[in-house]
């Protein structure tokens, strides 16, 4: 269960209440409009309450809000999105969603990594867990826009690549090491967007790039909180405690310099106003495509190099290595 | 470089190792003498950093950026604090940090050599080991010779955070530069190597070269074990598993490893004609 959901369960119970005095109010000869203002301040002190001081896991399932807007959503507010299929080898990835549309005018080349809204379409969609076939897609539209001249926007939404048997058949370690790589040295701008999870180098595998904007309540870590604790410490239960240790939220990441701009979200998060949330980020984008496309390629790839090169964590000692 | 000295031990006067895959008792002395190869069942024991390159170089290895230690970017604590383990992890492989990178000769040919170590941290990749990788790749850049990588890695390291997942991006752009030189990358991938360290320059190399009975893959099979609890297939994610799902060139037992590097050195080295001309065409078209 998430416990987002749980959490902001009265406030929705008061906002409801709210909406019917309005609209006794409209009806109705009785005044209410003093209760509803009473009402409207507690629903205020309730959302900083309740929003204001979130917990690393909570956050996490704020970040997983089963009504969060999704990669297709940004996408589907863009003009004239075509979606294009497979990766030309295997199959075509539901995880991994790619594609041509329009931002602002500008022609672009679209990927993101698509979860489900239930059941049923997040075991079509894999919970947004890219197999190798689904990163091979992207890679492939990647080339394209390289070879076209139009930039790329990338929309990351995922806990991780899949873990499974037939993505480790398939090579999945080589297929997203094939588009990390590819992205360093892809001649066309590219502008990465986190919009809700990004984990592990199923995330990264549609990445990197030379700007990323991250949404203020999207996480961004080195792996989920569960395969992270399965890792550390053998257990995945401990993933809350992982999750209060990774620095994964929005601005950790502006700190260590890994994303460059945090959009702010509604308050109480994108779900509750989810048009909001979708408009600004693509107006970040906008603003980033006009930037970005009037740098001459070289310079464009001279500084993605140094924006990853400088990210490190090493200081130099006088200690031998004890062996010697 | 002398052969012994950084074995992580135990206890000093331990004389047997079992063998994890058939049990064996084996004599330390002997082990050691087969390049830590089970006599009986021949396991490939796993091998620290300074034993292989004693097993690849010719003769000296001059080492870089040996200095470096983690500045511990999350401060990251759990039943001990980071650095404290990073102290142990000292103790234990006598390394400063997972990965040694320097240069040395093959069977002659010059090449950069970086050696990961799985007895420092399980290998994992935090800045530092994606900081000594990126300037071995840029170190062979250029003096222009081959860039070998021997993994041996659980991955990205977890109390590096995000920035360890940072240096999958940092490592594979200096691939990626160093390809459109026209000079080549050889991995060889030793047990185990997964998550961070095979999506990276593991799986970005060349020439991938997989030694005998080690574990590679993406997913951690406690990870796929605990996500989407399926019965894993026998042998899933060996290098003989890897080779026969097309995942890599070869698969080499450590014996014949330093000849089977060599061999593939002397090739993408060798002074062509029709192809030496292709490929520094091919490389100016890359825009290098």
């Amino acid at each position: 269960m998430n416990v987002i959901v749980e959490l902001e369960k009265p406030l929705l119970e008061l906002e409801a209440k709210i909406d019917g005095l309005k609209k006794l109010n409209e009806t109705q000869r009785v005044d209410f409009s003093a209760e509803i203002r009473a009402l409207e301040e507690k629903a205020t002190r309730l959302k900083t309450e309740i929003f204001g001081n979130l917990t690393p896991w909570q956050r996490v399932h704020l970040a997983r809000h089963p009504r969060r807007p999704l990669a297709m959503d940004y996408i589907a507010k863009l003009d004239g999105f075509v979606e294009l299929h497979g990766d030309r080898a295997f199959r075509d990835d539901p995880a991994m969603v790619t594609g041509f549309a329009y931002l602002g005018g500008v022609p672009i080349f679209v990927l993101g990594q698509q979860k489900g809204r239930d059941t049923k379409e997040n075991l079509y969609r894999s919970f947004g867990m890219a197999h190798p076939e689904g990163y091979r897609k992207a890679a492939r539209i990647m080339r394209l826009a390289e070879k076209f001249h139009r930039p790329v926007v990338s929309f990351i939404d995922t806990p991780g690549a899949y873990p499974g048997i037939g993505a480790e058949e398939r090579g999945q370690s080589e297929a997203i090491a094939t588009n990390i790589k590819l992205m360093a040295g892809l001649r066309t701008p590219i502008i990465v967007n986190i919009i809700g999870e990004g984990g592990s180098g199923g995330a990264l595998a549609i990445g990197l790039g030379d700007y990323v904007i991250m949404l203020q309540h999207a996480i961004y870590s080195v792996a989920s909180p569960e395969p992270a604790a399965a890792i550390l410490w053998r257990n995945a239960a401990k993933a809350e405690e992982a999750a209060a240790r990774l620095r994964l939220t929005s601005d950790d990441l502006f700190e260590f310099g890994i994303v460059d701009e945090i959009v702010p979200e509604p308050a109480g998060g994108a779900h509750r106003e989810p048009g909001h949330a979708i408009d600004a980020v693509l107006e970040a984008d906008k603003r980033t495509l006009a930037r970005l496309t009037r740098q001459s390629t070289n310079e464009l790839l001279d500084r993605r190099y140094e924006k990853y090169r400088k990210i490190g964590a090493h200081e130099e000692t006088a200690l031998d290595r004890a062996a010697r | 470089m002398r052969r012994r000295g950084a074995r992580p031990q135990p206890s000093d006067d331990k004389l047997w190792e079992i063998c994890p895959s058939c049990h064996e008792r084996l004599y330390i002395k002997d082990l050691d003498q087969q390049l830590r190869v089970c006599s009986k069942c021949g396991h490939h024991l796993r091998l620290p950093a300074l034993d292989r390159i004693a097993l690849l170089a010719d003769g000296d290895f001059h080492e870089i950026a040996s200095n470096l230690v983690t500045a511990d970017p999350l401060r990251w604590t759990d039943r001990m604090p980071y650095l404290k383990k990073a102290e142990g992890d000292r103790a234990k492989s006598g390394l400063l940090e997972a990965v040694v990178v320097g240069f040395c000769t093959v069977e002659s040919i010059p090449i950069g050599l970086g050696v990961m170590d799985f007895f420092f941290r399980g290998g994992t990749m935090g800045g530092v080991v994606g900081e000594k990788v990126t300037l071995l790749i840029e170190e062979c850049a250029r003096r222009k010779v081959p860039c070998v990588i021997v993994t041996s890695s659980g991955g990205a390291r977890m109390e590096e955070g995000v920035i360890a997942l940072m240096q999958l991006a940092k490592t594979s752009a200096a691939v990626e530069r160093f390809g459109a030189l026209g000079l080549p990358l050889i991995s060889v991938l030793t047990d185990p190597t997964t998550g961070g360290v095979s999506a990276s320059f593991g799986f970005q190399a060349d020439v991938i070269i997989a030694e005998s009975g080690a574990a590679i893959g993406f997913a951690g099979r406690r990870v796929i074990d605990q996500t989407i609890r399926q019965k894993l297939p026998e042998g899933f994610q060996t290098a003989e598993f890897l080779l026969e799902h097309g995942q890599v060139d070869m698969v080499v037992r450590r014996a014949e490893m330093k000849s089977a590097l060599a061999s593939v050195l002397r090739f993408f080295t060798a002074r062509g004609t029709a192809s030496a001309k292709t490929a520094t065409a091919g490389s100016k078209a890359a825009g290098a």
